[in-house]
């Protein structure tokens, strides 16, 4: 006779506001795993952390809202030392957060329209396949081209600093950058992230911190300084939004992923240094490829059920 | 002799009372706290009785736990664009967020369809839509999707036979709540048929009620949206900064 003996260590928390009971264990892996890899590839991880908690049942609406909550206290300390360091251009931080601010708030209009709709799951996981695959895909063709590239010990391309972006009125000077520039680029870059922070739960730095090198021209040293700054103001507003209006943000999930986040980030941070950039680039693009393609699959592929429930009154 | 004509007119109209439920719960409040994972209700009872024991039809129990009743949404999506969108909804006027039915036998047997309608005691009974907009088609399917998702997520529970019946007095059955409950009074009927017919019922309430850290959470959170949004800004800086302040602390120490 076979005795089959399972020890179960069953630690369920029942979340408020979600209102779902989930392994706490599950969560602090989660904010583990997702704090391993911003810690290594130095990204915020609100991109993968998002999708991870729809696929463990948490609803779109809480995850991206308590996602924005997240972010802002993964990314205080960050502020804190890039202040210290005086690594911030705090003018063009400014101009990027109202432009940020404004976004956030469209953001979570189109949110909130469309989730009267029943159509903001749809939206949000739209987004995400975009996003996930366009970024995805060119940091993975990038980081394919810098492998072969570092074999043939080929002279690094220089970018151009002149480009139509000179052309623009209303010019100011940023002296932390050293530039003198339209304020109208940072404010729609600030916008364009704001959106996508209220919409997808990110905090934007894979869109903004590409943006202000490429199209700004700023200089690399105050980039990731001045874009966290960025995103803790613009986060914590959109935190505030979906709380008053939507009643999403959970704080017993957003703890617990932090918990694991922070423990997890510093773990990453180690393993990040043993490794070499473009093998870690390339890692980063083949998860956000994978968490990208089981997106698209969920909205390809005929649904086990067709039909979904939700609250009424949402007219 | 009036005395007398009394008696017999009571035994003539009051089959109704001649058998009545006393009813036992292990517990008539459900407290959802941090680490709530479900809960098993125990109920028990027995028939009290002023005549000897009728033999046939059998005695049979029907117990009927609902959570509270609530207008949902349900949509249906299709394919559109290559993409599997929501295109219809219909606004279903009331659904149990909870119904577990617990019987003796099967429901067919213990319940006739006359008194289930009377009753509202089945589940498909307890769902009930009327403003289904013209243009969609098959509205009853809506209905059977409430009834299908919530069977599959363990909110729906049909339990026949699971109600112990001894010696015709005594009854107990346990109920599963699962993890994810909505919170409100959950009225609980038993019914005691015979021969397909209701001859008593009870009706009790049990309480399910979100406590302590829970109930205060998600209360801010409803009625002081902006100081809870705030407060959960604050907890987060606080922890975020305290934890890297601690590993540099250790990093320090090491």
């Amino acid at each position: 006779m076979l005795h089959c003996v399972t020890l179960t260590v069953s630690m369920q928390i029942y979340l408020p506001i979600a209102e779902v009971s989930v392994n706490a264990f599950l969560l602090l892996g989660l904010g583990g795993i997702v704090g391993i890899l911003s810690g290594m590839f130095g990204v915020g991880g609100g991109f993968l952390m998002t999708p991870l908690l729809f696929f463990i049942g948490i609803p779109p609406a809480v995850a991206v809202a308590t996602e924005a909550n997240q972010i802002v206290a993964s990314s205080f300390s960050g502020v804190l030392a890039h202040l210290k360091r005086k690594t911030v251009d705090l003018k063009m931080g400014v101009v990027l957060l109202i432009g940020g601010l404004a976004g956030a708030a469209l953001g979570v209009f189109v949110f909130n329209y469309l989730k009267s709709l029943g159509q903001v799951d749809l939206l949000v996981k739209l987004c995400y396949v975009v996003f996930l695959g366009v970024i995805g895909g060119l940091m993975f063709i990038e980081s394919l081209n810098a492998i072969r590239k570092s074999r043939k010990n080929g002279p690094p391309t220089k970018r151009k600093n002149h480009n139509w972006i000179h052309g623009l009125p209303f010019k100011m000077r940023f002296r932390v950058s050293g530039l003198y520039i339209s304020v109208i680029p940072p404010l729609i870059v600030g916008l364009f992230v704001g959106v996508l922070a209220a919409i997808m739960g990110v905090g934007g730095g894979f869109i903004m911190v590409p943006a202000m090198i490429y199209l700004l021209g700023m200089p690399t040293k105050v980039v990731v300084g001045t874009s966290l700054f960025q995103i803790i103001f613009v986060t914590a507003f959109t935190t505030l939004l979906h709380a008053t209006t939507n009643y999403t943000v959970d704080m017993a999930l957003a703890v617990l992923l932090l918990v694991g986040g922070v423990i997890g980030a510093q773990i990453g941070t180690r393993i990040g240094t043993r490794l070499k950039a473009e093998q870690l680039r390339i890692l980063l693009a083949l998860m956000v490829l994978v968490v990208c393609g089981k997106l698209a699959l969920d909205l390809l592929l005929m649904p086990t059920e067709l039909y979904s429930l939700g609250a009424a009154g949402g007219h | 002799m009036f005395l007398r004509l009394f008696a017999l007119l009571a035994l003539l109209t009051g089959p109704v009372a001649a058998e009545e439920v006393v009813l036992g719960m292990s517990q008539n409040r459900v407290a959802i706290t941090a680490n709530f994972d479900g809960s098993e209700i125990l109920l028990f009872g027995a028939v009290k009785r002023e005549t000897s024991i009728q033999d046939s039809p059998p005695l049979e129990v029907v117990i009927a736990v609902s959570g509270p009743l609530q207008p949902v949404t349900v949509r249906k999506k299709s394919k559109k664009l290559g993409i599997w969108v929501n295109t219809e909804s219909v606004d279903v006027d009331y659904a149990p967020s909870f119904y577990a039915i617990a019987t003796s036998a099967p429901f067919d047997d213990v319940m006739s369809h006359v008194d289930d309608l009377r009753y509202r005691v089945s589940i498909p009974r307890m769902i009930r839509s009327v403003g289904a907009p013209m243009d969609v088609q098959n509205a009853q399917r809506f209905s059977d999707a409430v009834l299908r998702i919530r069977t599959n997520n363990g909110l729906y529970q049909m339990l026949e036979g699971t109600v112990d019946i001894d010696q015709q007095t005594l009854f107990r059955t346990s109920i599963a709540m699962p993890a994810n409950l909505t919170e409100g009074d959950y009225p609980t009927r038993i019914f005691l048929t015979r021969g397909g017919k209701v001859i008593s019922h009870y009706e009790t309430i049990i309480d399910v009620r979100k406590v302590g850290l829970e109930r205060w959470l998600y209360n801010l959170s409803r009625e002081q949206p902006l100081v809870y949004g705030i407060l959960s800004l604050a907890i987060a800086i606080f922890a975020g900064w305290g934890a890297s302040a601690a590993f540099q602390v250790l990093r320090r120490g090491g």
